[in-house]
């Protein structure tokens, strides 16, 4: 059996080769290479959602089992999309190929391969319209930048659209603004319609479906997961927090990434997260159906995001809470900032956010009804109303990686800082160049984060790694802040890759260890159950 | 879809090598798999493999790791209640290889 190929050495994949092929990229036939490619859906995840075409298939193999009239299927749908979309429309036709975008793609910068620059990562998607959806190109065809649909090209699009994070940094340097992201996703939906998704991402959407989360945690798992972050909790602070599931009445739902629930290190940003809302007092509760903030739906076709995206209204409305606040969570937020209100709104059954400690109203989420933790903490913290020892973090040097989706996707620069420069005594920023809109991407988002495309995710993630190597050699660096579920995943597999001596967490992990709560024991221990440096010395000096 | 051949008989697995049907694992299996990577199976790894088929009979899914850690700390000591321990026993990571001898399909998501 084929086990996934492991990447090779970092000294080795270092060595990019950015010499274009001696052909014409028409000429240059997509190599499928081990290590930079997911396998594709089995059968039972497109059938548990109805996805078209469900049969066993590898997408290694030559024949991809396509129906007869995969062609047909594939324009009807391309033009159904340019007509729906006006956007995609516009994104078709519009690029000078001026190259501004070209060397910003960290999948470009990452492995050289031209079709990874944006700029002809669309223009695979482009030749296909201008062949069949305009005038000049059905006219003069390859003269024009025309091409047909063919196998390979189909094959070629699957390839080359699994390699782009939609992480939208293109598009921050496009004179025209061109969304290279929505061309990805319009080329997700047309080979999900021949039932060619990945696995990694087929699972997630499926289990999402039946069970309400990505990694398909029913309901007691959810319950004893978090419980038995409740005991872990009790053992570093002595205080046990007492969190509710399915609560009616209560004032909030909070729904968070299952991310959170299962794979460290964000299991302690979940923990920094309970320990917040119990020293808060805070009247919410998690709900064990609206348990993702996720959606991967998002990385197979809009009706499947939308689909997906329905419980959280359909469950704050059963549970009968005023608003709803969401965890630290990456596409979720641009799926909320940018989507939901269209999709499943108005949620006209919940009222303006307030924050029920400062009374802050959350305008800004006064569509959605959904406000971001970091925003409602930043509140807290600048009214004063929480009590937090930075210094217990004193033996972190931290640094933030802006998320693609909170940053480019809703503009959440500030206040992840902070609260990080609350909670810590020690932040660096990263070359400006590298944060904030023009943040680099983790290399594994938009469901890349799968295990036997290892190489590619490496390859994809080497210039946020470098940017992080160098605060670790300049600063002494030693851990990577962010706000995403994805990021905390991927990014720990890429800094044990590139930088190993920088380790990763979520914001809230920082804020449960410098939060001070009432009546808690001395503090000996970080969220990981790790000895907490320079703690005990500190008491013998004080004594 | 990939098999691998045992007492016989065609298994059905994915593209790594988990198995497709969780009916189709015995303890045999799990020898034979754990052998074709040069790992004998001896009472430390089973401690494991049988917590994690208890674990996912009853939660439908793996443990978190720490759940995994906290559970052999109880049972083997203090000493082998650590990821190092694990990682000494199946070298590709508790989480992949430990669940593959013992059935479990692998978490996916944001993981």
């Amino acid at each position: 059996m084929a086990k996934a190929k492991k990447p090779p050495k970092p000294e080795e994949l270092a060595k990019i080769d950015y010499s274009p092929p001696e052909t014409g990229w028409m000429d240059t036939p997509a190599v499928f290479k081990p290590g930079t490619f997911c396998y594709g859906a089995r059968p039972k995840y497109l059938e548990e959602v109805g996805f078209p075409n469900p049969r066993e298939w590898s997408s290694a193999d030559e024949d991809w089992k396509l129906p007869e009239n995969w062609k047909e299927i594939v324009l009807e749908g391309l033009g159904d999309r340019l007509k729906k979309y006006r956007s995609f429309h516009l994104f078709m036709d519009i690029c000078v190929r001026c190259g501004a975008c070209a060397d910003k793609c960290h999948f470009f910068i990452g492995s050289g391969d031209p079709k990874n620059m944006p700029v002809l990562r669309a223009e695979l998607m482009r030749s296909v319209y201008r062949k069949y959806f305009t005038t000049g190109g059905k006219l003069l065809g390859r003269h024009a930048g025309a091409r047909d649909l063919t196998y390979d090209v189909f094959k070629e699009w699957w390839y080359y659209f699994y390699q782009c994070t939609e992480c939208r940094r293109c598009s921050v340097f496009c004179p025209y603004g061109i969304d290279t992201a929505e061309i990805t996703m319009m080329a997700r939906e047309l080979v999900n319609l021949l039932g060619c998704n990945t696995d990694w991402i087929a699972g997630p959407v499926a289990n999402c479906y039946r069970k309400g989360n990505h990694l398909g945690l029913e309901p007691h798992t959810i319950q004893s997961n978090i419980e038995f972050m409740v005991d872990d909790i009790e053992e570093i602070t002595g205080i046990r927090v007492e969190p509710t599931f399915n609560r009616k009445g209560a004032e909030i739902l909070f729904v968070t990434p299952s991310g959170d629930l299962f794979g460290d290190p964000g299991t302690y940003t979940c923990m920094g997260y309970l320990m917040l809302f119990h020293e808060l007092g805070l009247d919410y509760t998690w709900s064990t159906y609206a348990s993702e903030g996720g959606n991967f739906g998002f990385f197979t076709s809009m009706e499947m995001a939308k689909r997906l995206n329905y419980k959280i209204y359909a469950e704050a409305k059963r549970l009968g809470v005023k608003w709803i606040l969401g965890g630290e969570c990456g596409h979720m937020w641009r799926i909320v900032h940018q989507y939901m209100d269209t999709w499943n709104g108005p949620a006209d059954f919940l009222e303006v956010p307030v924050s029920p400690i400062t009374g802050t109203r959350f305008d800004n989420a006064r569509a959605t009804k959904m406000v971001h933790v970091v925003e409602f903490l930043a509140d807290l913290i600048r009214h004063g109303k929480v009590n937090l020892d930075p210094s217990r973090n004193d033996h972190l040097k931290v640094t933030f990686h802006d998320s693609c989706n909170t940053s480019r996707g809703m503009g959440i620069f500030e206040e992840p800082r902070y609260v990080i420069r609350h909670v810590c005594n020690h932040f660096y920023e990263m070359p400006e160049n590298t944060i904030r809109e023009k943040t680099f991407c983790c290399g594994s988002g938009s469901g890349l984060n799968a295990g036997e495309n290892m190489e590619l995710r490496m390859r994809g993630g080497l210039p946020r790694a470098n940017a992080v190597k160098y605060v670790n050699d300049r600063y002494g660096v030693n851990m990577l802040a962010n706000i995403c579920a994805i990021d905390r995943a991927a990014l720990t597999t890429l800094m044990q890759y590139w930088v190993p001596d920088v380790d990763v967490c979520g914001v809230h992990e920082l804020v449960g260890n410098a939060l001070v709560m009432k009546g808690e024991k001395k503090r000996t221990m970080d969220l990981r159950l790790e000895p907490l440096p320079g703690m005990e010395e500190e008491e013998e000096e004080e004594e | 879809m990939p098999t691998i051949e045992f007492e016989g008989k065609q298994i059905e697995v994915d593209e790594e090598g988990y198995l497709q049907n969780l009916d189709d694992w015995s303890e045999g299996l799990a020898k034979y798999m754990a052998e074709q990577d040069g790992i004998e199976l001896t009472d430390e790894h089973w401690e494991i493999i049988n917590f994690l088929r208890d674990y996912y009979n009853k939660y439908q899914i793996a443990p978190m790791i720490k759940i995994l850690v906290k559970e052999i700390k109880k049972t083997m000591g203090a000493d082998k209640g650590n990821t190092k321990y694990l990682y000494q026993l199946f070298p590709d990571g508790p989480a992949k290889q430990a669940c593959r001898y013992a059935g479990l399909p692998k978490p996916t998501g944001c993981v």
